[in-house]
C-alpha cells in the first residue's frame, strides 16, 4: 500500500493533529483555573474589588477555553479504540488503569465543580464558591498526573509482564507505573510548563490593556501576577527540562541523540546549535555545535562519552531485529529547539518585563506609581524606558503570548516522535498497534471531519477570546458584592435573576 | 462472584448512571424545539441543566475508561467496531458542548439561533446512536475468531437496531419532559406535563415492543423481571406525571431508564458483546477481561471514588434544586 496513506500512518497523523490541537487547551486550562482560583482567594481575603473583577475576567477566558479542553479530550478517550484496537488490546490490562482513574478521580471533580463555580455565584456562600474553582484547579492537576503517568508507560514501560499466551502486557506493579521517575519528572515538565504558558498569556492581555492605559488596577495586578508565574514557571521548566533530559539519556538515548543529530557518538559530545544533517549518508552537512555541553546536559559533567545514531541503530537492530530504529531526525532535532527556544524565550522576556516594572526595588520614589498608573518601564536603577521602546515592550508581550503554546507542541511532538517506530518503548511497534478492522476509508473520513470541525472551532474560540479580551473586567454588581450566606441562595427573593445564566 | 463479574456489574452501572443523567439532557435538548415557544423558555430549558451538562457526561468519558481497564477487548472491538457511529457521537459531543458554553457569549441573532439549532440536532442524534448501539451489542455483530469487528457499516442499520434508537430517542425526551416538570416554574411547566403524556404514550409503545422483542429473542429468567420493572414504571411514571407530583414522576421515569438498559446487560451477560457468526467467538466477561491484578486495583478505586462522586454530584443537585423560570434568566452575553 502507498506509504503516504498506510493505515498506520493515516492513524498518527490523527494522533497528532487531535493531540496536539487537544494541548493548545489543556495548559491554559491547567494554569488559569489556578491562576483565577488564587485571585478570587485575594479578593476573597481582602475583599478588594480588582481582586474580584480580575476573577470574573479572567475566568471567563478560562471558561471559553477550558469548554474547548473538555470535548477534545472527548476524542483523546475514544481514539485509542476506534483508530489503535490492537494497541489497546495490548495494553489495556496496564495502560487503562491510569485512564479509568483520571476519569473516575479527576474529571468528576473537575467538571461537576466548574458547573457549581460556573451557576454558584449566587448560589453558594463566598468560601465554598472559592473552594468550587480550588477543586477544579486539583482536578486539572490530578487528571494530569494520570494520564502522563499513562504516557510514561509508554516511553519507559515498567511493572508489567508479558503474557504471552495472550499476547499482551499484564500489569503487575501499579505502584511503579505512577511513581516511576518517568512518570515524575514528566508531570513535573509538564505542570511547569502549563504555568509558563498561562502566564505568558495573562501577561499579553494585561499588556495589550495597559498600553492604553485601560483597566489599570485590574491589568497591573495581572500583569505582575503573570510575570511572576512565567518566571518561576519558566525557571522550573527549565529545570525539570533538564532532569527529563537525563532520565531519557538513560531511558532513550535515541531519542536524545536525534534531538541532536549526534550522528556518531562522541565524549565530550558537543551540543549542537543548528544542524542540516544527511539522513542517507548517516552525518550532518552542516553544524554548529558548543564543545562538551551535550555531554552536561546527558551526564551533568563535560567529559562524558554520549552515543550516537549510526551505533544505536546497529545496537537495535541487534537486540530487535533487522528494521530502521531512527525517529525522524529533522523533526526530532527541530522539534527540540523549537521548544526550547519559543519556551524560553518567553521565559527571558517575563524575567525582563518583571524587572521594567518593579514597584520598590531599585526604583528611585519619583519612578513610583500608584495603584491607578500604569507602571514605568526602568531599565536601569534611574532611567525609564522613552514612549517608543515602552509602546514596542507592550507589543512584544503581546505578540509573544502564544509562544509556550508553540513550545508545548513540539515538545510532544518531539517526544512522541522522537520514540517511533514504537508505540511502546522496545515492547511494541506503531504499526502493530491500528485497528486491523478499521478501512481506509474510515480513517481519512474522521480525519477530515475533525480537522475541520477543529479548524471551524479554532476560528470560534479566537474570535470569542479576542471578544472578551477586549471588553475587559465587568463592573462589579450589587449581586456580586453581596453573595448569599446560605447553600442554594438566599430565600429572601425567589424571583431574583439567576448571576449568570446560558 | 468473580472480579470480572463484578467489573460487568460496575461497566452495566456506569452507563445505567450515564443514561438515566445525560438521558433527561439529551431530552431536554430536544425538548427546545419541541417544547420552547421562544428564545427566554429555550434558554430556560438550557438552564435546568446548565450546571450538571457536564458532570453527566463524565459518566461516558468513565465507561469508557473503565472498559478500557477493566475489559480491553471488549474496548477494543467496540470502539473500532462501531467507528462511524461513535465518530458522530463524538463529533455531536464536541458541537453540544460547545454550544452549551457559547451560545450565551454573544448577542448575535444568527450565533444565538445556530447555537440552538446545534444544541437540538446533537441532542437528538446522540439519543438516537447510542439506541442503535446498543440495539446492535444486544443483536450480535459479525465478531470473527479474532474478536475483530468484520461487518460494515450497513451490517448495523437493522430493524431491531433502529428501533432501539428511537426508543432511546423518544424515552430520553419522555425522562426530559418530566425533568422539566421538576425544574420550571410558570406555563412551561404546565406544558411539559401535558407533553410528558403524548411523548410517555409514544415511548411506551416502541419501549414495549423493542424490549418484549429482546425478551423473545436474547432474554433470559433474570431480564424478564427487569422488562416488567421497565414497562410498569414506564405506564406509571406516565400516568403519575399528569397528577402533578413531578418528584415521583422523575422517579419512575429514571426507573424506567435503569431498568431497560439493565434489561440490556442482563441479556448479554455472560457475553459482552456477543458474535452473529460463531457463539465461540463472542467476547465474553472471561476472554475480554484483565488481569485480576488489575481488576483488583481498579475494584479498590472504584469502590472508594464513586460513592464519593454520587455524594458531590448528587450535592450539586440539592444547591440547584430551585425552579427556574423566564423571569429568572439573567441578562445575555454579559
Amino acid at each position: 500500500m502507498d506509504i503516504a496513506l498506510a493505515p498506520e500512518t493515516l492513524a498518527r497523523w490523527q494522533f497528532g493533529i487531535t493531540t496536539v490541537y487537544h494541548f493548545l487547551f489543556v495548559p491554559l486550562t491547567i494554569s488559569l483555573a489556578a491562576l483565577t482560583a488564587g485571585l478570587q482567594t485575594a479578593w476573597v481575603r481582602t475583599g478588594k474589588e480588582k481582586y474580584l473583577k480580575a476573577t470574573k475576567f479572567w475566568g471567563k477566558l478560562f471558561l471559553i477555553n477550558i469548554a474547548m479542553g473538555v470535548v477534545t479530550g472527548l476524542v483523546q478517550e475514544f481514539q485509542f479504540g476506534m483508530n489503535w484496537s490492537d494497541y489497546s488490546r495490548f495494553v489495556g490490562d496496564v495502560f487503562g488503569a491510569p485512564l479509568a482513574f483520571e476519569a473516575l478521580i479527576a474529571f468528576f471533580f473537575e467538571s461537576t465543580f466548574i458547573g457549581l463555580w460556573i451557576f454558584g455565584w449566587d448560589k453558594l456562600p463566598k468560601k465554598i464558591h472559592l473552594a468550587c474553582i480550588w477543586m477544579v484547579s486539583i482536578g486539572t492537576i490530578l487528571s494530569a498526573y494520570f494520564i502522563l503517568a499513562a504516557n510514561s508507560w509508554m516511553q519507559h514501560p515498567v511493572g508489567y509482564r508479558i503474557n504471552e499466551e495472550k499476547g499482551r502486557a499484564e500489569l503487575t506493579d501499579f505502584w511503579r507505573v505512577l511513581t516511576q521517575d518517568t512518570a515524575l519528572t514528566q508531570v513535573f515538565h509538564s505542570l511547569t510548563a502549563a504555568f509558563l504558558t498561562g502566564g505568558a498569556f495573562m501577561v499579553g492581555i494585561a499588556a495589550f490593556h495597559l498600553k492604553r492605559k485601560k483597566h489599570v488596577p485590574v491589568m497591573k495586578t495581572s500583569l505582575r501576577l503573570g510575570l511572576v508565574t512565567v518566571v518561576v514557571g519558566g525557571l522550573l521548566t527549565a529545570i525539570s527540562g533538564d532532569t527529563l533530559g537525563k532520565v531519557m539519556y538513560e531511558q532513550q538515548p535515541m531519542k536524545m541523540a536525534a534531538a541532536e543529530a549526534l550522528w556518531d557518538g562522541e565524549g565530550p559530545a558537543p551540543f549542537s546549535v543548528f544542524a542540516v544533517g544527511d539522513v542517507d549518508e548517516g552525518h550532518n552537512k552542516v553544524a554548529i555545535e558548543i564543545p562538551g555541553l551535550l555531554s552536561f546536559l546527558a551526564k551533568n559533567d563535560f567529559e562524558s562519552y554520549v552515543p550516537g545514531i549510526n551505533e544505536l541503530n546497529e545496537a537495535a537492530q541487534e537486540k530487535y531485529g533487522p528494521g530502521d530504529y531512527r525517529p525522524n531526525i529533522p523533526v526530532a532535532y527541530w522539534g527540540f529547539r523549537w521548544m526550547i527556544g519559543f519556551g524560553m524565550a518567553s521565559f527571558t522576556l517575563g524575567l525582563l518585563g518583571l524587572w521594567l516594572t518593579r514597584k520598590k526595588f531599585l526604583l528611585p520614589e519619583h519612578l513610583r506609581v500608584g495603584e491607578d498608573e500604569v507602571p514605568h518601564l526602568s531599565l536601569l536603577p534611574k532611567k525609564v524606558l522613552g514612549p517608543t521602546l515602552t509602546k514596542w515592550f507592550w507589543r512584544v508581550a503581546v505578540l509573544t503570548m502564544g509562544f509556550p503554546l508553540i513550545a508545548n507542541a513540539w515538545g510532544w511532538i518531539f517526544t512522541e516522535m522522537g520514540r517511533q517506530p514504537w508505540v511502546v518503548y522496545g515492547v511494541l511497534r506503531t504499526s502493530a498497534a491500528v485497528s486491523p478492522g478499521v478501512s481506509q476509508g474510515e480513517v481519512i473520513t474522521s480525519m477530515a471531519v475533525f480537522t475541520t470541525l477543529y479548524a471551524i472551532l479554532a476560528v470560534v474560540e479566537v474570535k470569542l477570546l479576542v471578544k472578551y479580551v477586549k471588553a475587559g473586567p465587568p463592573e462589579l454588581t450589587e449581586a456580586d458584592l453581596n453573595p448569599p450566606t446560605k447553600i442554594g441562595g438566599d430565600v429572601r427573593d425567589a424571583d431574583k435573576p439567576m448571576a449568570f445564566s446560558y | 462472584m468473580e472480579l470480572h463479574d463484578v467489573w460487568f456489574v460496575l461497566i452495566a452501572f456506569l452507563w445505567i448512571g450515564y443514561f438515566f443523567l445525560e438521558g433527561f439532557d439529551f431530552g431536554v435538548g430536544v425538548l427546545t424545539r419541541l417544547l420552547a415557544r421562544n428564545r427566554p423558555e429555550k434558554r430556560v430549558l438550557i438552564n435546568t441543566i446548565g450546571p450538571v451538562w457536564d458532570g453527566n457526561e463524565v459518566w461516558l468519558v468513565t465507561a469508557g475508561g473503565a472498559t478500557f481497564a477493566a475489559f480491553p477487548e471488549w474496548y477494543a472491538t467496540l470502539f473500532s467496531g462501531f467507528y462511524l457511529p461513535l465518530l458522530v457521537v463524538l463529533v455531536c459531543l464536541i458541537v453540544r458542548g460547545v454550544a452549551f458554553e457559547y451560545r450565551v457569549k454573544r448577542s448575535g441573532e444568527r450565533w444565538q439561533r445556530n447555537w440552538e439549532a446545534a444544541i437540538f440536532w446533537t441532542s437528538l442524534i446522540t439519543a438516537f446512536v447510542w439506541g442503535l448501539i446498543f440495539g446492535n451489542i444486544v443483536r450480535g455483530v459479525k465478531i470473527d475468531s479474532e474478536l475483530e469487528y468484520v461487518g460494515g457499516i450497513g451490517d448495523l442499520f437493522n430493524p431491531y437496531a433502529l428501533l432501539g434508537g428511537l426508543v432511546t430517542l423518544s424515552l430520553f425526551t419522555f425522562h426530559g419532559t418530566v425533568f422539566v416538570g421538576l425544574k420550571t416554574v410558570g406555563e412551561i411547566r404546565e406544558r411539559a406535563r401535558k407533553m410528558s403524556l403524548r411523548v410517555g404514550l409514544v415511548t411506551a409503545v416502541l419501549s414495549l415492543v423493542f424490549l418484549l422483542w429482546t425478551q423473545a429473542d436474547k432474554g433470559n429468567g433474570a431480564s424478564l423481571p427487569a422488562l416488567v420493572v421497565a414497562v410498569v414504571a414506564l405506564v406509571a411514571a406516565v400516568g403519575v406525571a399528569q397528577t402533578g407530583r413531578e418528584g415521583w414522576a422523575f422517579v419512575l421515569s429514571g426507573l424506567t431508564v435503569v431498568a431497560a438498559v439493565a434489561m440490556l446487560f442482563l441479556t448479554l451477560f455472560p457475553n459482552v458483546m456477543p458474535s452473529s457468526l460463531h457463539e465461540d467467538w463472542n467476547l465474553t466477561v472471561t476472554n475480554a477481561s484483565s488481569s485480576p491484578y488489575t481488576l483488583k486495583i481498579m475494584t479498590w478505586c472504584a469502590g472508594i471514588a464513586t460513592p464519593v462522586v454520587l455524594l458531590y454530584q448528587g450535592w450539586t443537585y440539592w444547591v440547584f434544586r430551585k425552579r427556574i423560570g423566564t423571569h429568572h434568566l439573567a441578562e445575555a452575553a454579559h
